[in-house]
């Protein structure tokens, strides 16, 4: 679905003969203490100095607001404002100087802060800090190791400081993994956290016990130097799934889930979604969405059905007609009463679906965890069987031990916990620079494993806004002067068909009809047949003109297919994916885009239950979906598919659903995902085999007693560096 | 080898100063807007003259 420039400008400046100042915004305020409040926007079009200066200055100037700053990065915007500071003021100032803004929910501005991100951040400094000033003393303890002059008395001094260094940072860096292990245990579960918890606590406990009896072999060093690599896969991970998230929720915030309540006296307000009580009246501008359920009261007007339904018709809707949340008011301004609050609208029904598609797909084991269950049993069985054969042998019970810790130390997790999230991390920043935005690296895992692409139609194959078909240029450049006047979708695109030219003076648009001008020889018309005075014609999308003379042209529109779609199915086909089409519109138009497509197996008038009936069915006979939509009517299939994928210009709804957002006008990169995806399974598969490989040869190593701190510490950072390594290959798409 | 007992705290020393800043820099909001951060620089002051 295309947003028209309306939408994308959201509700930002209200027509000046309304004579009110704009809506109401005092919803979005968050109270910063006695008298101060704060206004978080969303700024579009903020890229350089130049813009940073030009709104913090223009909003300096702004009476009532006592500071604004403007973050680059995320292109939010906190604007505090004195007591008397009015913030649609704000807003307008802000439109006025071309930088369109939208008002963030408080409480999703609240979430935007990383505490998680933080915690991990200083985490891993104190980590770092440990693994390097741990090491300065264990240097020379390894030293001794090989022959070189280290007296007990110097090798306790250095292992006492090693300890006092690498102890409490171990413990401070652990933290996140031993809480993390302790909720899995309570919960009688194991994660790959408990493994990493034992070991380390088990060496701590060894070494300084080693320390005081005067031993040779501490790890200190070790298991804070394990805490910091760990950590760096822990980081990049959570690094990913932030900048997804950040981006779907400005995504979000522009899709203004907010509506505009219309008080008894006429006065308008802002107010989030969440807050839409049934009975409550609401103005829907031409351009916007309808927010909730709700039966018009006042106003003539077309919406625009096709998120809903698939269908790219407009349906004429009067007073008395119910719209339903999602549609999209296209010519008349419309004051309905809400019928239903957001939580049981249509869009709550279909939220419910996503629910439990997100039930079904919860069951899906990640690649990481799958190789933890084999790792954690192997590498304990290990451990205990070291200490109690060494036992068995002869070996005293202290050495025992010891080489049970060193198994634990050198079969590190290391390998295996950033194997995955390295892999992921290269894929995802492969696939951003190219537009698409891996949600969650699960997604990028599943995405792998598709074998079939099941297709929605409107929006995703198509344009998703008509496209004048065949007319003769003379005609064109007849009506086109009235067209360029008129903001209707079929008008503009009429207008588009004719170039650039001038508009028609003095036209008055009616609402829901059309738009006609005077010219000097007579009256001339723009619109529906009934309005032009043309015959009721077919059910073909159509616009009408009357010229002066009273001559009569009709105009055809079609939902266009995107030109970067045709060779999809070819593309797919060729990575071995078959394809087909489950679409809401009439069958008619799904037989043409299906045709050009070269797609033999399409579904048509299907509706959201049925597109997820249609997928059961797919998934029954073994088949991996990936479902490509956009529309409210997908949301619930882009759940309960295997894999989802949703175009950047999709309702917050099914973008949220989805686990990857494409390029709306580059549906050919759906098939590049599927490349970087299958390439990043196969990377990580490396790393597997190759962490498998090093434990093989270092397990059995340690088992023996080969192993000692030096040994440990180089083979533990060698196995990481490897892992990572080959992960970056991906970034310069290698692994084809 | 005594040197050591002034060498040792020194660097450690050192180092926690380095810890101290990062996480200084940490709770001071430095990393929400690193593009920000390196275009303000470039933004004229109207009232930045020679002295």
């Amino acid at each position: 679905m295309a947003l028209t420039e309306g939408e994308a400008r959201t509700w930002a400046g209200t027509p000046p003969d309304e004579g009110v100042g704009g809506p109401d915004l005092s919803a979005y305020l968050t109270e910063t203490g006695p008298g101060g409040r704060r206004l978080d926007l969303l700024v579009s079009g903020a890229h350089c100095a130049a813009c940073i200066a030009r709104i913090e200055g223009e909003l300096a100037g702004t009476p009532g607001v006592a500071s604004a700053r403007l973050n680059l990065s995320t292109g939010r915007l906190a604007v505090g404002l004195e007591p008397e500071g009015d913030p649609g003021q704000v807003v307008r100032a802000l439109d006025r100087i071309g930088y369109p803004a939208t008002p963030y929910d408080p409480d999703s501005a609240r979430q935007a802060q990383d505490r998680e991100g933080r915690e991990l951040a200083m985490a891993l400094a104190v980590a770092g800090f440990g693994a390097g000033n741990a090491m300065i003393f264990s240097v020379p303890v390894w030293a001794g190791l090989f022959g070189q002059e280290l007296g007990p008395a110097t090798r306790t001094f250095m292992q006492w400081a090693s300890a006092g260094v690498g102890a409490p940072c171990a413990v401070f860096a652990g933290m996140v993994f031993f809480r993390s292990a302790w909720k899995a245990l309570r919960a009688g579960r194991a994660n790959m956290d408990v493994p990493i918890s034992i070991g380390v606590i088990l060496t701590l406990v060894v070494s300084f016990q080693e320390t005081l009896l005067m031993g040779r072999d501490t790890y200190f060093d070790a298991a804070v130097t394990l805490l910091f690599l760990l950590l760096i896969g822990r980081w990049m991970d959570h690094a990913l799934r932030r900048r997804a998230r950040s981006a779907a929720a400005d995504l979000l915030a522009l899709q203004a889930p907010s509506a505009v309540l219309l008080a008894e006296d006429g006065t308008e307000r802002m107010s989030p979604l969440r807050l839409v009580r049934p009975g409550d009246r609401l103005r829907v501008r031409p351009g916007e969405r309808v927010p909730v359920d709700g039966v018009v009261e006042t106003g003539e007007s077309e919406i625009d059905n096709a998120l809903l339904t698939g269908e790219t018709t407009p349906q004429p809707v009067h007073p008395g007609v119910t719209c339903r949340a999602g549609a999209l008011n296209l010519t008349g301004l419309l004051t309905l009463r809400a019928e239903a609050a957001c939580e049981d609208s249509t869009l709550a029904r279909i939220a419910r679906l996503v629910e439990s598609g997100a039930q079904s797909r919860s069951t899906y084991v990640q690649l990481a965890d799958k190789a933890a269950a084999i790792y954690v049993p192997v590498v304990h069985t290990a451990a205990a069987l070291t200490c109690v054969i060494a036992w068995m042998l002869g070996i005293p019970v202290r050495e025992a031990v010891l080489r049970a810790a060193t198994v634990l130390i050198v079969t590190c997790p290391c390998a295996l916990g950033l194997a995955v999230p390295a892999v992921q991390v290269a894929a995802a920043s492969r696939l951003f620079r190219r537009g698409v935005l891996v949600k969650s690296g699960a997604g990028l895992e599943r995405l792998a494993e598709a074998d079939h692409v099941a297709f929605d139609k409107t929006g995703v194959l198509t344009e998703g806004r008509p496209r004048l078909l065949n007319a003769d240029p003379a005609d064109i450049a007849r009506a086109a002067p009235l067209a360029r006047a008129s903001s209707h979708p079929l008008a503009r695109a009429l207008a588009e068909a004719a170039g650039e030219g001038p508009a028609a003076t003095g036209a008055i648009e009616i609402a829901g009809q059309g738009i006609e001008a005077r010219a000097t020889t007579g009256l001339m018309r723009l619109g529906r047949a009934a309005f032009v005075g043309a015959p009721l014609s077919g059910n073909q999308t159509e616009l009408w003109f009357r010229d002066a003379d009273g001559a009569l042209f009709r105009f055809a529109f079609a939902d266009a297919l995107r030109p970067e779609a045709v060779g999809l199915a070819a593309a797919l086909a060729g990575r071995g994916l078959s394809a087909s089409i489950l679409s809401g519109d009439v069958e008619a138009a799904t037989l043409r885009v299906a045709g050009r497509m070269g797609i033999p197996d399409w579904r048509a008038g299907l509706t959201p239950q049925g597109k997820v009936e249609a997928l059961d069915d797919l998934k029954a006979a073994g088949r991996r979906v990936l479902m490509v939509g956009d529309g409210l009517n997908d949301v619930a299939a882009l759940s309960h598919a295997h894999v989802s994928m949703a175009p950047g210009t999709a309702l917050d709804a099914s973008q949220s659903a989805a686990d990857l957002v494409y390029p709306a006008d580059h549906p050919e990169r759906i098939a590049e995902a599927i490349d970087t995806a299958r390439a990043a399974r196969r990377r990580a598969m490396e790393n597997f085999a190759f962490a498998a490989l090093y434990n093989l040869v270092a397990g059995p190593a340690a088992m023996l007693g080969f192993v000692n701190p030096f040994v440990a510490a180089l083979a533990m950072s060698g196995s990481s560096l490897v892992v990572t390594l080959n992960a970056l290959r991906l970034l310069n798409g290698g692994g084809r | 080898m005594s040197i050591i007992v002034i060498l040792a705290p020194f660097s450690l020393a050192l180092a926690l100063l380095g810890l101290a800043a990062f996480w200084w820099t940490l709770r001071n909001d430095q990393y929400e807007d690193p593009q920000g951060d390196a275009s303000r620089i470039l933004i004229e002051d109207p009232e930045d003259r020679p002295l």
